[in-house]
């Protein structure tokens, strides 16, 4: 299977912390990956520094063998790489339909042809389309900001798979998640990577749903890669019990 | 009440406006008109600041600078002969370019901070007005800036100047009204509430932010091109950080991110003080008081308690179609 994403010897440090110590992974086209691992281990940051929200120390990140270590999180975008935050990132001030169009829209051509074009970047069947999918078909005229958490949540994924995009990184989406919605976003992450074959890398704490919905999980601890195997080998090993499970 | 009656009223209510608007004028005398004539123009600098500060989110307090750029490049150019319009394009290209470049700082820094970059580039353009002589007159000021003719047809006086005037702004609003519903107007917003998250949707908050600046700062200087024919006479006074100021507590009266905000937070600025001349003295003390207990109430403007109680209305009624549906829900 053609490998999407590498990351190879990735180090981040703030000061004299060591955030993320030497990671290296990799994820297949069509796989959906967990990393897991306790608070403050360095997840969120591995993210943010193969996303470009932060510039890592050391290290490289390739996208389809492309080198795009540092890359604006922008350009990435573009080249197909979605994410999810841990915390809450819609626009409360927009609409479910308009926060859906604006995560379609800047892959619609230039800049210039975006002002002179139509008003919905032609995003409008699209983003009903993705309300229906995610079941969120009587809040479309609503403001984001009213909606309940998990809605929100919803939501924000929705926005992620908005582009097209080959490669998804979620951070927490289970977080703060009921169960019926939690339910509901596993299966829809499911029939997106059945259907459509995007990538997933996905952070949870969540073990249910991690070890449920993954294919392969890489285990954190202290900013280093502790264990990596499917969902059953990494719940048998010792050193992740010991690390992050328990007993 | 159904979606079209909503765009009917909202129509009515439109067509009412410009027919005051248009009308009233003609029973004023010509310190009325000159009055009415400054409103549309604060309210185009005003427009301008809304699309920087409203909808992209950035603070600025240097749109009094782009006005006096504009009122400068109008009162250079036409006091030697040269029509308005060319005054016009040259003090556009020279707002956006320098409007662009301020953008810069706004890259790295936000909020109070942004705020004291544009207030040092509001001292430094008044000095510039103020101390380069050879090109602004200093303080003695450039005289006889001449009223312009739009087809042969002169606007001297002050109902012809204020009726362009006010085509000025019917240009500038539907130009506002088009761009904030555009996808970059979406875009803006999203710069506003959430950068971070716009950046990971592909949305290049750079680019976005020093069109923001630029575009904004540009209707500041066509604000400014309108305002040297008006009063005839430059000077450096008026465009201290006072009005940036000014313009800025427009905008926050109004309604930040409000298309209407920018007219109606003008319109308190600039009639407020004519309203309290029985006053005299006492009228800066009775309009700080009111924005006080205004953004103490609504800190989104007068605009946001129109929102808020629009907001409310439709939550009743949503919740009470819910309602009315869950009798036939259930068996």
């Amino acid at each position: 299977m053609k490998t999407v994403l590498e990351v190879e010897n990735l180090g981040k440090h703030f000061g004299g912390i060591t955030a993320v110590d030497g990671v290296s992974f990799q994820v297949r086209e069509g796989e959906i990956l967990g990393i897991i691992g306790p608070n403050g281990c360095g997840k969120s940051t591995l993210f943010n520094c193969v996303l470009g929200q932060l510039q890592p120390s050391q290290g490289e990140v390739r996208l389809d063998g492309r080198v795009v270590t540092g890359m604006r999180p922008c350009d990435l975008n573009r080249l197909g790489v979605s994410r999810t935050f841990q915390l809450l990132q819609v626009f409360p001030q927009l609409t479910v339909r308009e926060n859906l169009i604006l995560a379609g829209q800047e892959h619609q051509g230039s800049m210039t042809r975006r002002l002179f074009g139509r008003r919905d970047a032609g995003l409008t069947e699209a983003a009903e389309r993705m309300i229906a999918f995610f079941k969120l078909g009587h809040l479309a005229g609503e403001k984001a900001g009213g909606l309940s958490y998990g809605q929100q949540k919803l939501l924000d994924a929705a926005m992620a798979f908005m582009a097209g995009p080959r490669l998804v990184l979620l951070d927490e989406p289970a977080g703060g998640v009921n169960l019926t919605m939690l339910a509901l976003l596993k299966e829809r992450l499911q029939a997106i990577n059945a259907e459509q074959g995007a990538t997933f890398v996905v952070i949870e704490h969540n073990m249910d749903f991690v070890m449920s919905l993954c294919t392969r999980v890489l285990v954190l601890a202290e900013g280093r890669v502790l264990a990596e195997g499917t969902p059953d080998e990494v719940r048998a090993n010792p050193k992740v019990i010991e690390a992050y499970l328990g007993h | 009440m159904t979606g079209r009656t909503k765009t009917m009223l909202a129509a009515l209510a439109l067509a009412a406006g410009i027919a005051a608007l248009v009308l009233v004028p003609l029973l004023l005398n010509r310190y009325g008109l000159y009055i009415l004539s400054m409103w549309a123009i604060m309210s185009i600098a005003a427009i301008g600041l809304n699309l920087t500060l409203g909808y992209a989110g950035q603070v600025s307090l240097a749109q009094g600078a782009f006005v006096g750029i504009g009122a400068y490049a109008a009162a250079i150019i036409t006091t030697q002969g040269w029509p308005l319009v060319a005054a016009l394009v040259v003090a556009v290209a020279l707002c956006f370019v320098i409007g662009w470049l301020l953008g810069y700082p706004a890259l790295r820094v936000q909020h109070h901070y942004l705020a004291f970059v544009t207030l040092a580039f509001s001292t430094l353009a008044y000095l510039v007005f103020r101390n380069e002589e050879w090109l602004t007159k200093g303080i003695y000021g450039i005289t006889g800036v001449p009223r312009p003719t739009l087809f042969g047809w002169p606007l001297a006086a002050p109902l012809r100047f204020y009726y362009f005037c006010l085509a000025a702004l019917g240009i500038v609003f539907a130009g506002a009204w088009w761009l904030v519903r555009s996808p970059w107007g979406r875009a803006f917003m999203a710069l506003r509430e959430n950068p971070m998250r716009a950046m990971s949707l592909g949305v290049d908050t750079r680019r976005y932010t020093l069109m923001a600046f630029a575009i904004g700062s540009s209707l500041g200087g066509v604000a400014g091109v309108l305002y040297a024919p008006l009063v005839e006479f430059i000077d450096p006074t008026p465009f201290t950080l006072g009005l940036s100021l000014n313009l800025l507590m427009m905008v926050i009266v109004g309604g930040s991110g409000f298309l209407f905000g920018p007219l109606l937070g003008a319109l308190i600025s600039v009639l407020l003080p004519e309203w309290l001349r029985f006053s005299e003295g006492l009228y800066l003390i009775v309009y700080a008081l009111f924005v006080m207990i205004l953004l103490a109430w609504s800190p989104t403007g007068i605009l946001g308690i129109v929102d808020r109680y629009l907001a409310r209305r439709r939550a009743r009624a949503a919740s009470a179609a819910r309602s009315a549906a869950m009798p036939e829900a259930l068996p």
